[in-house]
């Protein structure tokens, strides 16, 4: 029932565009354990103040939204190859 | 400020709003829509997500505990930055299904029931109607924070009279640019636009007042950030320290909700023109959501530190900027706030109607109606069906406000919300991922989770003794400790709201999965669930199914699609599909591809449960059945498997060629050695026959002396004893061809019978001397055969190695093994062997190599001594003939048939550095012997 089944290697643009694509994904596991860390800090004894808190988790949020912006045009150009990406997930 | 002047802004204001969004209504039915269709608009809109409750909520929510209230923005960041791939998916699902809202999605996906979309319709209504009820309380009190500021002391306004009016006036814009048209992909351009305007608006006040407060009274912002970790020291706010467990399940709730609240799946899904804008979004709309939470803190320290203590901290946004006599920006403050709070009730409201309209008033509708569906004005019946939805839920929203007397802090109703609507997430994901996610389970994990969720947050909301006892409270439903709402299955000491969280999730989440795992799908969930799952795959086989050959009238059809998408669109659509058929006119046939395009288009309208009932009182109920299915998928399975079949059948004909190519040409071969054979064969049998003719006319015409006669007598009688053995050779082939020979039985000794042979041939070129090598241990054993025979078959292998290996010091191995009950014995030589291309060929009954390749006339024996009756085989060809090249080539071809009589085998042994025979016979041949060479040769 599937199409022609995908091909096994590929080229080195569509390789790195799947690769960008893992690093899209794999940049919010980075964020929420980079944003869980306050939490961690207040059990411990020597803990930073929320000042401090503050600060980091708004560098964190900046460092997200500057890290997405930088993968999001190459993730958009392969919007025309939606449906060979589709078929090879 | 006056408050005439505050009404007066605002009603411009509002104004303002309906010009944007009437103008920009205008140019859309113009075609004109082009600035509408940018990222920038899609990424505004999308900032509905900051309602009122960010814009006041969020400063009260840091103002009571501190840093908590960014995860309500953190989670949404997490979710756009790097799991947009969710949301495309999700997109794109709602493009091709043509889906009206998230009731309509998770109805659709789980086989267009009804009963989904109206329990997810019932859960958004409970979740939202506080919701929406938090807005207006926000806008009365923005109200009210001006009243109470007035010198002059003009009249308190009535706070319901205020929120009565706001909802009035939110409804009748919401029904003036919400149910223009019905087709859930003619978007709402209006009133996005006017969201987009509102969303700017908010921003733009909120950093205002940030920028005011940093710069304007806390002295820049490195006194405000001593300023903070001052106020933020346990010391001095203990309530406002980090709870690690709150702080994740919060992340974790809000990331959930901007998936599955109704007004962000409307603006993200529904009013989505181009799926690119995803990309854009998904740091452009983080980046909204952090502006917009940059100056919350500050903001909240600094009126903590400002304003009395018995001040509103969700108000400080308006009160700060006022007790510090900015009016205007209070005004611009209060714009903000009063942007924030209609936005999101417009957008709410029409997602909410459109849930309403399709999953609960239009199949109630039709069910008290049954004719209406083919009759009537439905189209208006819809759009009414969406204005009184529209207003219901306005209303309740009101009630709600009325009744709560809007005591609550925002920040609580937000949260209670999001978990409310976070149930909808394990069917949301499940379904568009999971294959096997079915209705069965969807339903069940949705009523578990909403009813865990209402018994342990939603309703204890209302505060002890309001919905549930404080008895209940105490000891748990029916005096049953761990049904505690606060504390299920014995879990004390959590935070309320983690606990309902973590116990209406976990638990909906199981019933899901379970309830999908133990239950059957219906054939159209299977076919719904597939088109879901595979979305991005070329166009599903989705649309060949769901609706066998209709029995009904297109006309039928086109009467019902006309009241429901109005006159012009189903005139123009049924003329496309017809003329995609190849039909002139207007009427195309009912082809299950038509029905399913038809019906997706009315599911646009009136979502696809409704669409779905609709064609079914056309066409008949739900056509497609589990054969249907595997029907559609054997067709293709068939295909494949015919082209499979095609490529096998192919390959075995190549196959099949390459043989016939292999036996034409042996075949030609063998016709050459044919005609060979028959001019040698001529030639061995004149060259006696003219011996015999010209000594007996000699002898007949003078008187010779007596020896002299009796001399030419005995070369008479020589020539023809050669003359008869080599006719005896060719019937012993014909005999022994036809499997008529008649085999003498009997035991024999292996060891003797190589003796035998080996006595016999040592006549063939007696001045060479051979070593022969064997292993007589081995030998000794006794095989019941026919001894003649095999004899016949070693003398002339024997005689072949004599012959011609070439080897200076020629050398003849024998050695013999047992395998099973078959003996197998070998002549190896170490002469230089016979060519690989000639090894086929020895064995024929005519062959005789070529010069090159050393066993020339390889069949001939040799032995000119009778011995056994092979001797006579041996003689073929023999030195004598006259020929000097070797014999006729019968030799090998008589011990082949001779072993096949035997039922053994003679065969070339390649690989052993000289010409090398393998004899491999039965130890023990039965009378009755299979002749499995016999086939072969015929």
């Amino acid at each position: 029932m599937r199409g022609p089944a995908a091909p096994l290697f590929l080229a080195r643009a569509v390789y790195r565009k799947r690769r960008l694509r893992d690093a899209a994904r794999l940049l919010p596991v980075l964020g929420l354990f980079l944003l869980l860390m306050p939490g961690l800090w207040t059990a411990g004894p020597a803990k930073p103040s929320l000042g401090g808190d503050w600060v980091y988790i708004l560098v964190v949020w900046a460092g997200l939204i500057a890290g997405a912006a930088c993968l999001a045009p190459g993730l958009a150009t392969s919007e025309q190859g939606t449906d060979e990406d589709g078929q090879a997930r | 400020m006056p408050f005439n002047i505050l009404v007066m802004t605002c009603l411009t204001y509002v104004l303002f709003l309906f010009l944007v969004a009437f103008a920009v209504e205008r140019r859309a039915s113009r075609g004109g829509v082009g600035f509408l269709r940018s990222p920038l608009i899609y990424t505004l809109s999308l900032s509905i997500y900051c309602t009122a409750w960010t814009f006041y909520g969020a400063v009260g929510y840091a103002a009571r505990s501190g840093l908590e209230f960014l995860t309500i923005y953190l989670g949404p960041t997490l979710v756009f930055v790097g799991w947009w791939w969710i949301l495309r998916k999700l997109v794109r699902i709602g493009r091709r299904q043509r889906v009206t809202s998230i009731a309509d999605l998770i109805s659709s996906r789980y086989g267009k029931s009804n009963l989904l979309g109206v329990v997810v319709t019932l859960i958004a209504v409970v979740a939202s109607t506080p919701y929406i009820a938090l807005q207006l309380q926000s806008i009365s009190l923005s109200f009210g924070v001006f009243a109470s500021n007035t010198p002059t002391g003009w009249a308190l306004p009535n706070r319901d009279a205020t929120a009565l009016w706001v909802a009035v006036g939110l409804a009748a814009f919401t029904i003036l640019f919400g149910t223009r048209n019905l087709d859930a992909k003619e978007q709402h351009h209006g009133i996005v636009t006017a969201i987009a305007v509102e969303a700017v608006v908010k921003l733009v006040a909120l950093l205002a007042v940030g920028i005011f407060v940093v710069w304007g009274l806390a002295g820049g912002p490195v006194a405000m950030l001593d300023k903070i970790a001052d106020f933020a020291d346990p010391a001095n706010n203990p309530d406002w320290a980090l709870q690690p467990g709150r702080w994740g399940g919060l992340i974790f709730l809000s990331a959930a909700a901007v998936i599955c609240l109704p007004r962000m799946f409307q603006v993200m899904v529904v009013e989505c023109v181009d799926e690119g804008h995803l990309a854009r979004a998904s740091w452009a709309f983080p980046l909204y959501l952090f502006l917009m939470s940059l100056f919350i803190l500050p903001i909240a320290v600094m009126g903590l530190e400002l304003m009395p203590p018995d001040t509103n901290p969700d108000m400080l946004v308006l009160t700060l900027p006022l007790a510090q006599g900015q009016g205007g920006l209070a005004m611009l403050a209060f714009l903000g706030g009063f942007s924030s709070a209609t936005s999101m009730v417009i957008v709410e409201t029409i997602a909410l109607a459109t849930m309403l309209s399709n999953h609960v008033l239009m199949p109630l509708w039709l069910w008290a109606r049954p004719g209406a569906a083919l009759s009537g004005d439905l189209r208006g019946g819809v759009l009414m069906a969406r204005r009184v939805s529209i207003v219901a839920v306005l209303a309740l929203g009101f009630a709600y406000f009325r009744l709560s007397g809007g005591s609550a802090a925002l920040a609580a109703i937000g949260l209670i919300a999001f978990a409310g609507m976070a149930q909808v997430l394990p069917a949301l994901i499940g379904g568009i991922f999971w294959r096997g996610a079915t209705k069965t389970g969807a339903v069940a994990g949705l009523v578990t989770g909403f009813v865990v969720w209402a018994y342990t947050l939603f309703l204890p909301s209302f505060g002890p003794d309001g919905v549930i006892s404080a008895q209940i409270f105490q000891s748990g439903l029916l005096g049953m400790d761990w049904l505690r709402p606060r504390a299920l299955f014995g879990t004390t000491d959590m935070d309320p709201l983690l606990h309902s969280v973590l116990w209406s999730l976990a638990l909906n989440a199981g019933v899901f999965c379970a309830g999908s795992i133990l239950s059957f799908p219906s054939p159209v969930e299977r076919v719904q669930g597939a088109a879901f799952v595979n979305a991005f795959d070329a166009e599903a086989t989705a649309d060949r199914l769901g609706w066998t050959q209709g029995q009904a009238e297109p006309e039928a059809l086109l009467n019902m699609a006309q009241r429901v998408l109005g006159q012009d669109t189903a005139i123009s659509f049924f003329e496309t599909e017809a003329a995609a058929q190849g039909k002139a006119g207007f009427l195309p046939d009912l082809t299950p591809a038509f029905l399913a395009g038809l019906e997706r288009r009315l599911g646009g309208s009136v979502g696809a449960a409704t669409a779905h009932a609709m064609i079914a009182q056309h066409v008949g109920s739900t056509t497609v059945t589990v054969e249907d299915l595997m029907a559609v998928a054997n067709e293709a399975a068939q295909i494949k498997e015919y082209s499979t079949r095609l490529e096998l059948q192919q390959d075995q004909l190549s196959r099949t060629a390459r043989q016939l190519h292999e036996v034409n040409e042996k075949l030609t071969q063998l016709s050459v050695q044919k005609d060979a054979f028959l001019s040698q064969i001529s030639h061995e049998l004149r060259t006696p026959m003219t011996s015999i003719s010209a000594f007996s006319e000699i002898l007949s015409e003078a008187d010779l002396p007596g020896p002299q006669v009796a001399g030419y007598g005995r070369v008479i009688h020589d020539e023809a004893a050669r003359l008869t053995r080599l006719l005896d050779d060719l019937l012993d082939l014909s005999v022994l061809e036809n499997g008529s020979v008649q085999l003498n039985l009997g035991l024999a000794n292996l060891g003797q019978m190589i003796d035998r042979a080996l006595a016999l041939s040592s006549q063939i070129r007696p001045d060479r001397a051979f070593d022969i090598q064997r292993s007589y241990p081995s030998e000794a054993m006794f095989l019941h055969t026919d001894a003649d025979r095999l004899v016949q078959v070693f003398i002339n292998l024997i005689s072949n190695a004599r012959k011609y290996c070439a080897a200076a010091q020629p050398v003849l191995r024998i050695a013999v093994q047992q395998r099973g009950g078959r003996v197998v014995i070998d002549f190896i030589d170490n002469g230089s062997g016979i060519s690989k291309g000639s090894q086929s060929l020895i064995f024929e009954k005519f062959a005789r190599l070529s010069v090159q390749t050393r066993h020339e006339g390889a069949g001939s024996g040799g032995a000119s001594s009778g011995g056994a009756r092979g001797g006579g085989a041996g003689s073929l060809g023999a030195p004598g003939g006259g020929s000097g090249s070797g014999g006729a080539g019968l030799g090998l071809a008589i011990c082949r048939e001779v072993m096949a009589n035997l039922g053994g085998t003679v065969t070339y042994l390649p690989g052993q550095k000289g010409a090398a025979f393998r004899v491999m016979l039965p130890l023990r041949l039965e009378d009755k012997r299979p002749k499995p060479g016999l086939a072969t040769l015929s």
